[in-house]
């Protein structure tokens, strides 16, 4: 069996739907919401490795673009967790705990 | 060189960012707040005007990956001068809840700096970059007040869910890489223009538009804006408000009349559908609310939802009926939270509706301008709000979608009752108590506010000059 590009995308596709379903039905922990974002934006990275290597040649189509934003994904991925792990910290020192069903303070 | 001119507004930003953490090191005590504040404030309205003052230089930066025209330079003046505003009434909050430090004013340029390229954005990393850049610095500042549980837990759901929004937008990203082998705008577009749309092509489209609505609050991705709102200390709610909204905005517009141009027919109706259920929500969502930040975050759900209206009809006339309204949106909504910042009484702010009860009786000026916002986001003939609806539901007439605007109508009607709740509440109910005296920038920005929606005999000196430049700046994307 070869791998085609169809294989890449069809994984792609399942970790972005883990990593989406992961925050709507995880009730526990924050910190399996970072890692259900970071899942989403894997998901991401693999999608444009995978175009990026088996785009056809054709005029004005620079294939290594999409490896380019590949790289700043993973530079914003980084910042990201960097201030969401923050405001977690943040919120623990307030709350005392990071469970989900516990952020309720407003609703409505 | 002449990258430099182009990009002097976002050049100012970045080196003014590293200036005042630099100066902070410097500048101590007391005064450190206060005196990077006012350098805030002085940069972002130099930011505002730069364009202008430099003659408004049009053309394309960095290999193509921010275009700098028009559109982008009113773009720039809304939001760099509602940003500054917003600085301005950050200060006697502040002040009073021992929350002055300068890290604020730092992430004020950032953010704005990130809406700078997003809205002159011509490639999707730029886009992705300046959206990241934005979203970031207003996740700190949501969660800035960090000793409270509140704006904690906002800060907490603003992340969480900016975070699945921009992976709903990058995703929607390498679809639409992959299907045309673009970043860039003018290369996405000529590929949809010689070979057609694809159901490649209409998922990517639609992933993106579901991550952007996330960003301006349209419904069904609202789920954050009310509690964000309502935790976030005030000021900085007011700025969500206002300047993030029309820089995401303006973002939808340059996405979909640029390199989408050719998928209209698809993103019409999703467009409209946007349009339809925020109008909805926002109309009905707001009708038991009790908590005035809350409210004017159903209010603002509701607004984006007028303010599609108009982009669903794809015309240049459309666009600038965008840009009126969301104009007139952002003046109201940055009057209203400086309003709401002067509900203090002696042991602190109050947010509830119900403790504007008898402000006519205890102080009439702020029960009149107040009249004077609600009445204006009714759309109430003389005032400016009136217009606001007229010029964002004509276009959408001409394009024959008649069911949305008579369906944004009656949303309107519904609306309308909330409003007149609060009007009544201030105007015909006892008085609960006084709210200590305000500080004068704050009473400023209300009435100045107020007069521009009231000031309907300047409209003749005003709206030749500002009629030329919105239809410059809406032609400047067709």
């Amino acid at each position: 069996m070869v791998i085609g590009l169809s294989h890449y995308l069809i994984v792609a596709a399942m970790l972005f739907i883990i990593g989406v379903f992961g925050i709507f039905v995880n009730r526990k922990n924050v910190i399996v919401i970072l890692m259900c974002i970071e899942l989403i934006l894997l998901a991401v990275n693999i999608n444009f490795v995978a175009f990026s290597t088996h785009m056809p040649a054709a005029p004005g189509v620079n294939p290594i673009d999409g490896q380019i934003f590949s790289l700043f994904i993973l530079t914003v991925a980084a910042a990201e967790a960097a201030v969401g792990l923050a405001i977690l910290v943040v919120y623990f020192r307030n709350r005392g705990n990071i469970q989900v069903e516990d952020a309720d303070l407003m609703k409505g | 060189m002449e990258a430099v001119s182009l990009m002097a507004p976002e050049l100012l930003l970045a080196a003014q960012t590293l200036i005042v953490v630099v100066m902070s090191l410097f500048v101590k005590g007391e005064k450190q707040a206060d005196v990077m504040r006012w350098i805030a404030i002085a940069v972002l309205v130099a930011f505002a005007l730069i364009g202008f003052v430099l003659g408004r230089p049009q053309g394309t930066a960095f290999n193509g990956l921010l275009k700098v025209d028009d559109f982008g330079h009113y773009a720039k003046l809304i939001i760099g001068l509602t940003a500054a505003l917003a600085l301005v009434f950050t200060k006697s909050y502040f002040k009073a809840e021992k929350l002055d430090r300068f890290e604020f004013s730092v992430l004020m340029i950032y953010a704005v700096l990130g809406m700078s390229i997003m809205v002159s954005a011509n490639n999707l990393l730029a886009l992705y970059i300046g959206l990241e850049l934005q979203a970031l610095a207003l996740y700190i500042m949501a969660a800035f007040n960090r000793d409270s549980l509140r704006s904690s837990e906002a800060g907490l759901k603003y992340f969480v869910l900016g975070a699945l929004s921009s992976g709903l937008l990058l995703y929607g990203t390498s679809m639409i890489y992959g299907f045309t082998g673009h970043l860039d705008f003018a290369g996405i577009a000529s590929v949809i223009e010689t070979g057609g749309v694809n159901g490649g092509l209409v998922a990517g489209m639609v992933f993106m538009m579901c991550g952007l609505a996330f960003k301006i609050s349209a419904a069904p991705f609202h789920m954050w804006t009310p509690d964000v709102y309502e935790g976030s200390p005030t000021p900085i709610t007011g700025f969500f408000a206002s300047a993030p909204k029309f820089a995401a905005m303006a973002l939808i517009a340059r996405l979909l009349f640029g390199p989408l141009e050719g998928m209209f027919d698809q993103w019409q109706q999703i467009v409209a559908a946007l349009a339809l259920v925020s109008m909805y929500v926002g109309a009905i969502g707001a009708l038991s609310q009790r908590n005035i930040k809350r409210l004017m975050a159903y209010s603002s759900i509701a607004n984006m939802g007028y303010a599609l209206v108009p982009l669903a009809a794809g015309t240049v006339f459309g666009l600038k009926g965008m840009l009126i309204f969301m104009t007139i949106y952002v003046i109201s909504s940055i009057g209203i939270f400086a309003a709401i910042l002067q509900m203090r009484i002696r042991n602190g702010m109050v947010e509830q509706i119900s403790d504007l009860s008898g402000l006519s009786q205890t102080n009439r000026p702020m029960a009149l301008v107040l009249t004077v916002f609600f009445f204006s986001l009714m759309g109430i003939p003389p005032l400016l709000g009136f217009f606001g609806k007229l010029f964002a539901f004509w276009p959408a007439v001409e394009a024959g979608l008649w069911w949305l605007v008579v369906a944004a109508l009656v949303a309107s009607v519904i609306g309308a009752f909330y409003y007149l709740r609060v009007i009544k509440t201030m105007w015909f109910d006892e008085p609960a108590q006084d709210f200590v005296e305000s500080p004068r920038s704050l009473r400023w920005i209300t009435t100045g506010s107020a007069l521009t929606l009231l000031l309907l005999f300047a409209l003749p000196f005003i709206s030749i000059p500002a009629q030329s430049l919105l239809d410059s700046a809406a032609a400047a994307l067709f």
